[in-house]
């Protein structure tokens, strides 16, 4: 089965704001991310991963098949969350997808503890059913 | 298998394509022809040794092959056959040896075709690389890390963009020669660059698309020994590529070139590329590529980072800016000058670039801003241009190298 997990960060000042830490927290968030996407490389689990550039970049696109298609950079501006980041796992079952998205919710912040960050976990659904 | 027959086949990949289409004629069918062709001998020649004329059996395997196609093809339209077949496959197949270069040119089209402006660029790069760089459709779709399905969609779409525009099978008029020439080039830096950029990290068993454009590079140096922008183009490739063992530490972090450990350079690589600039530089004017791959050199031949010659590296940089008005040269242009009369007057110069709609919001004006500023001294202000280069670099290297820099800074 296959999961999406969604890293979310909240906006703001707190402590998600990486070009605030020391450099030696945040080699430490790097090597524990780098050291999870190995183990789930090796497992077999990986169907692929990728950060996102920062939400600042960002734009919403919308058509309604007349015209230009309309490009703004709202309204996330205004939300309390962005999407960091992702994972594809295929794993055995959901709860294994838990375990996988728990583990990353302990990624080292800048006081050294785990983060805690919130990861937002979906299956991916599939294509047709396999014929009988 | 081994490498050696990996090599081999790659290298005889453009010549056999070459052979079966001057004979069949289609194309399209031709190559899928020569890629099943390859594969074969792949799954073979490990086990049965590689033939007397490697050469021969893969055209003659190839040529079987589009036979096949082509007769099940006009069976299944229950139609008159169209494509007469003037000779059973199998019988005289193989060019005389005479035809040896018939089958240079051969290459040299093949290359025109596959990077002819009529494809977009990503349609280019991935023909290119299996047509003419014989690479199978799986190992294009890893080293661009996208699904194989969308890697094989997209080289059929730019064979039927070939076919839709009429590019025949042939040399291109010598007027167009020069623009043809320039579409090569620009396909080869752009697969040599793709490696560059993912060669760092993650990188498991992928081809090793750096090699390959430098190997590709290469042939089309010996195909036109005389134009100094392919001469450029090979020098500046190694002269980049020579320093890869030492511009990432373990981790696939960046090593910025003036801490880069020098001794791990290549050594060979460097004296043959500045050997390329040379001799390319003797024989007239110096186009782009030439001038990138002379600044390229000036780096690489300084025993130390503090031995640079910057002066002639702001003089090259000068002359490349009066040859094209390219902001991203003009911001190299402020680095040297920085190096040589200080950083407030490489910053008097980013000012023009910030009126300038094709830089003023890419990351590295203020990363370099950001550079400028910590050498003045101006701590604060650098680190703000250093935040706003972390922010909009779409290179996770790039960012946490930024993001150590900046804690660093802060630290202090």
């Amino acid at each position: 089965m296959k999961f999406m997990l969604m890293m979310h960060a909240p906006r703001g000042n707190g402590e998600y704001q990486i070009n605030q830490w020391k450099p030696e927290r945040f080699r430490a968030h790097i090597q524990f991310m780098r050291d999870l996407n190995k183990g789930l490389r090796e497992a077999g689990e990986l169907a692929s991963a990728e950060g996102l550039a920062p939400p600042g970049q960002a734009r919403i696109v919308r058509s309604n098949g007349e015209g230009a298609p309309e490009v703004t950079d709202g309204p996330f501006a205004e939300s309390k969350e962005f999407l960091v980041g992702y994972w594809i796992v295929d794993v055995e079952n959901a709860d294994r997808a838990y375990a996988i998205a728990a583990k990353a919710s302990t990624a080292p912040g800048p006081g050294g503890k785990p983060l805690g960050i919130q990861i937002e976990v979906r299956q991916v659904m599939s294509g047709p059913p396999d014929s009988p | 298998m081994k490498t050696t027959g990996v090599h081999l086949l790659r290298e005889l990949a453009p010549h056999v394509l070459g052979a079966v289409v001057r004979r069949y004629g289609d194309f399209d069918a031709a190559e899928d022809a020569v890629q099943e062709a390859l594969t074969a001998a792949a799954f073979q020649w490990p086990r049965t040794g590689v033939p007397e004329n490697p050469r021969a059996w893969l055209i003659q395997v190839a040529a079987r092959k589009l036979t096949d196609h082509l007769r099940s093809e006009s069976a299944r339209r229950r139609r008159e056959t169209k494509v007469v077949l003037e000779t059973p496959p199998g019988e005289n197949v193989v060019p005389p040896p005479d035809e040896a270069q018939v089958e240079e040119d051969d290459t040299l089209v093949l290359l025109f075709m596959c990077c002819h402006p009529a494809l977009t660029r990503p349609s280019a790069i991935a023909l290119t690389l299996r047509a003419v760089g014989g690479l199978t459709t799986t190992e294009i779709a890893n080293a661009f890390l996208v699904p194989e399905a969308t890697m094989a969609q997209r080289i059929s779409r730019a064979k039927q963009s070939i076919k839709g525009s009429g590019v025949g099978f042939a040399m291109p008029p010598p007027e167009a020669r020069n623009a043809s020439l320039g579409a090569v080039l620009h396909v080869l830096y752009l697969i040599f660059n793709e490696g560059y950029a993912t060669s760092s990290g993650g990188a498991h068993q992928r081809v090793d698309l750096s090699s390959e454009a430098i190997r590709l590079a290469r042939a089309a140096h010996e195909l036109v020994p005389e134009s100094s922008e392919v001469s450029g183009l090979l020098a500046l490739m190694l002269l980049t590529d020579a320093r890869r063992p030492a511009r990432s530490g373990p981790d696939g972090e960046i090593v910025p070139l003036d801490e880069q450990d020098r001794s791990l350079w290549n050594k060979e690589a460097v004296a043959e590329g500045a050997q390329l600039v040379t001799d390319a530089m003797m024989r007239g004017p110096a186009g782009s590529y030439l001038l990138q791959a002379a600044i390229a050199a000036v780096h690489d031949e300084a025993a130390r980072a503090e031995d640079t010659d910057w002066l002639q590296i702001v003089e090259l940089y000068a002359v490349l800016m009066r040859m094209s008005d390219n902001p991203t040269v003009a911001l190299n242009h402020a680095v040297a000058v920085a190096m040589v009369r200080g950083p407030a007057e490489g910053l008097a110069l980013l000012e023009k670039l910030d009126r300038d709609p094709r830089i003023k919001d890419h990351h590295r004006l203020d990363a370099v801003r950001g550079h400028l500023l910590e050498r003045s001294g101006e701590i604060e202000a650098a680190l703000t241009h250093y935040e706003a280069a972390a922010e909009k670099t779409a290179s996770i290297p790039e960012r946490d190298y930024l993001l150590l820099k900046i804690g660093r800074l802060r630290g202090r």
